[in-house]
């Protein structure tokens, strides 16, 4: 079984769950950036969670199956068709060999998610088969997708199909212009005055183009850092640290202009101070967001962030039930 | 060292806690990350996901659904009360030996394109800078300083398999030098770079901040594995790892590349116990100890 790539699009790439435990090498988790959208089309193919699906970018690819293919796209609104025939999101859908699978114009958000029954049979390297485009490990020869690619879809597998075979309207993620991101201030926000901090919480920012896997830039007020003399090895700027490892999630802002948060693909280090990070909730959240969403980081504490934690949990444990 | 608990504990997010052993950059502060990071790896609690030793902190990663915040936070202040209390501070670790051609046409040619805007003297290159900003004589004696003391891999990390190098020479003797202004959009695979008092190795091509001063002749990155350096893991250099530059010409250079090519180069390494206290009482005496173990084989 395989996909036969006749276009590309614009950057699409094998992901999966990540690359979890090599980060202390450097080696970034990667994994779909929107792990719930995901995950919704592994379940409505009747793969597990841990199968690897397609990430398409804005523009999907064009692409025909070499046999019967049971497949669901899931994630930001998109116009889907097979053979040119409209086909709905969040739904099975059932491709006979040599049907042709392609996206018209994005409605909201980024990204979007193919998945297919047997999951994409990339290799498994550390194990994961999500890309790793900067280490060229990992998806499909360890690069985003090209034409003529043929990707080996897997096995069926034994278990059959779900009795679900569409997403309900209230189990579906939403795509907003207008986001509130939970945060725990922490790391280095004592860097920041006061004034810097009021900014951070309670002004509003917008997601700038500057936006992919590795990061999401934001524009804003920007913010002020404490005075105070720089420590040996840090480096002269107030946002400069000795260089230290950089959670999943935290939010630094080089120069004290504009936020970034890191993403899935992010450096896992440097010498920027992060002052706060986006709860592990939220993380599919601020992967859903288009250029220009208005945003606000919303301090929540430790014990809020399990709370939004679990309450996740239970929620992907439902579509699993 | 005293066995009060000194480092600072900070959240990063529900998944990662920050222990922030010192602000400013020093061996002690290294040697503390990377034992409490070896420390609690051999405790191997359920929940612990990703062990992360850097320059002067130690960044963790942890599931805590399995493992409860406060009870990691518990685990590591011990450990950190531990390693401060105990007496013996030695390493087990490798001493390597890092091929470079310093002065290379590679990393000038890139540096010439990112000179406005980007560097903070437009005229020479970036050895030529370091070596001014360092108050030595040219260029020539600045690669002399930078290869004759070895370096410890202080973290790992940026991108894939990328060390940081700290020189094992005293704070007065340390090599200092900015970053770029705003960094490059390309860096060539295995540039030596430096910044602030940080040496490194881009392990691939890309972005970086970073003044460049040579090529490493070898791969420390092999996805392929195809080295045999690289038989049990694509990454070379781990925490700890001392790396001896050697100042290579373009003759050597390129035979080593063949010997790459042809999958025959090895690194030449020796074990090595670096002592944290003998490496602060007599830096210079203690280099010597150091690069005696790199002779011998």
């Amino acid at each position: 079984m395989a996909f036969e790539i006749r276009e590309p699009g614009l950057s699409t790439t094998v992901q999966d769950q990540g690359r979890i435990g090599y980060y202390r090498y450097g080696i970034p988790q990667g994994g779909a950036m929107d792990q719930y959208s995901a995950s919704l089309g592994n379940r409505l193919v009747g793969n597990t969670p841990a199968e690897a699906v397609l990430e398409c970018t804005y523009i999907g690819p064009r692409v025909v199956t070499t046999t019967d293919a049971i497949v669901a796209v899931t994630g930001a609104p998109v116009d889907v068709f097979i053979n040119g025939m409209p086909a709905p999101q969040y739904a099975r859908l059932a491709l006979a060999a040599g049907d042709e699978l392609r996206f018209g114009v994005i409605q909201g958000g980024t990204k979007y998610f193919i998945a297919v029954h047997g999951g994409i049979d990339v290799p498994s390297v550390l194990g994961s088969r999500s890309t790793y485009p900067i280490g060229a490990i990992g998806g499909f020869e360890g690069r985003a997708l090209a034409a003529d690619d043929v990707l080996p879809v897997g096995a069926p597998i034994d278990n059959g199909l779900p009795v679900l075979s569409t997403i309900a309207e209230e189990d579906r993620p939403v795509f907003s212009r207008d986001v509130s991101v939970r945060v725990m201030l922490g790391l280095y926000e004592h860097h920041l005055s006061p004034e810097g901090i009021d900014n951070l919480l309670n002004a509003e920012w917008t997601l700038t183009p500057v936006a992919d896997r590795m990061g999401l830039r934001y524009s804003g007020p920007g913010v002020q850092w404490r005075e105070r003399e720089q420590p040996f090895g840090a480096g002269q700027d107030p946002s400069n640290i000795v260089d230290a490892g950089y959670a999943v999630g935290s939010i630094q802002i080089p120069g004290g202009t504009q936020p970034i948060i890191l993403h899935r693909d992010a450096v896992s280090g440097g010498g920027y101070a992060m002052v706060a990070t986006v709860i592990s909730t939220d993380m599919d959240l601020v992967a859903r967001c288009a250029p220009g969403t208005k945003t606000r980081f919303v301090a929540v504490t430790m014990d809020q962030a399990l709370e939004a934690r679990h309450e996740h949990a239970a929620q992907v444990a439902k579509i699993w039930s | 060292m005293t066995q009060q608990s000194q480092a600072r504990y900070t959240w990063g997010g529900d998944e990662f806690l920050f222990i922030e052993i010192a602000e400013g950059m020093s061996l002690e502060a290294n040697f503390i990350s990377n034992s409490i990071a070896n420390a609690l790896e051999a405790k191997a609690l359920d929940g612990v996901i990703d062990i992360c030793p850097a320059n002067a902190s130690l960044l963790i990663r942890f599931n805590p659904d399995t493992l409860p915040p406060a009870e990691l936070e518990q685990v590591a202040r011990s450990l950190e009360a531990e390693v401060r209390a105990s007496t013996r501070q030695v390493l087990e670790t490798r001493i390597v030996e890092i091929p470079v051609w310093y002065n290379d046409p590679y990393t000038n040619e890139t540096g010439a394109r990112f000179r406005a805007g980007y560097h903070q003297r437009p005229e020479g290159n970036d050895l030529d800078y370091a070596a001014e900003v360092n108050n030595l004589a040219d260029a020539a004696e600045f690669i002399k300083r930078h290869h004759e003391s070895p370096w410890l891999v202080s973290m790992v990390g940026f991108v894939a398999g990328l060390p940081f190098l700290y020189q094992l020479v005293d704070r007065e003797h340390q090599l200092e030098v900015p970053k770029y202004l705003s960094p490059r959009t390309d860096t060539p695979a295995l540039t030596i770079g430096h910044g602030g008092c940080f040496s490194c190795i881009y392990s691939v091509r890309g972005a970086g901040g970073y003044q460049m001063f040579g090529v490493a002749a070898a791969p420390i990155f092999d996805p392929g594995q195809e080295l045999a350096d690289f038989a049990d893991f694509m990454v070379f250099f781990k925490p700890g790892d001392i790396v001896k530059f050697k100042p290579v010409d373009e003759a050597e250079y390129k035979r080593i590349q063949a010997e790459v090519e042809a999958g025959t180069f090895t690194y030449r390494q020796a074990p090595v116990s670096f002592d944290l206290a003998a490496a602060l009482a007599d830096p210079e005496g203690y280099k010597a100890t150091l690069l005696e173990a790199l002779n011998g084989i």
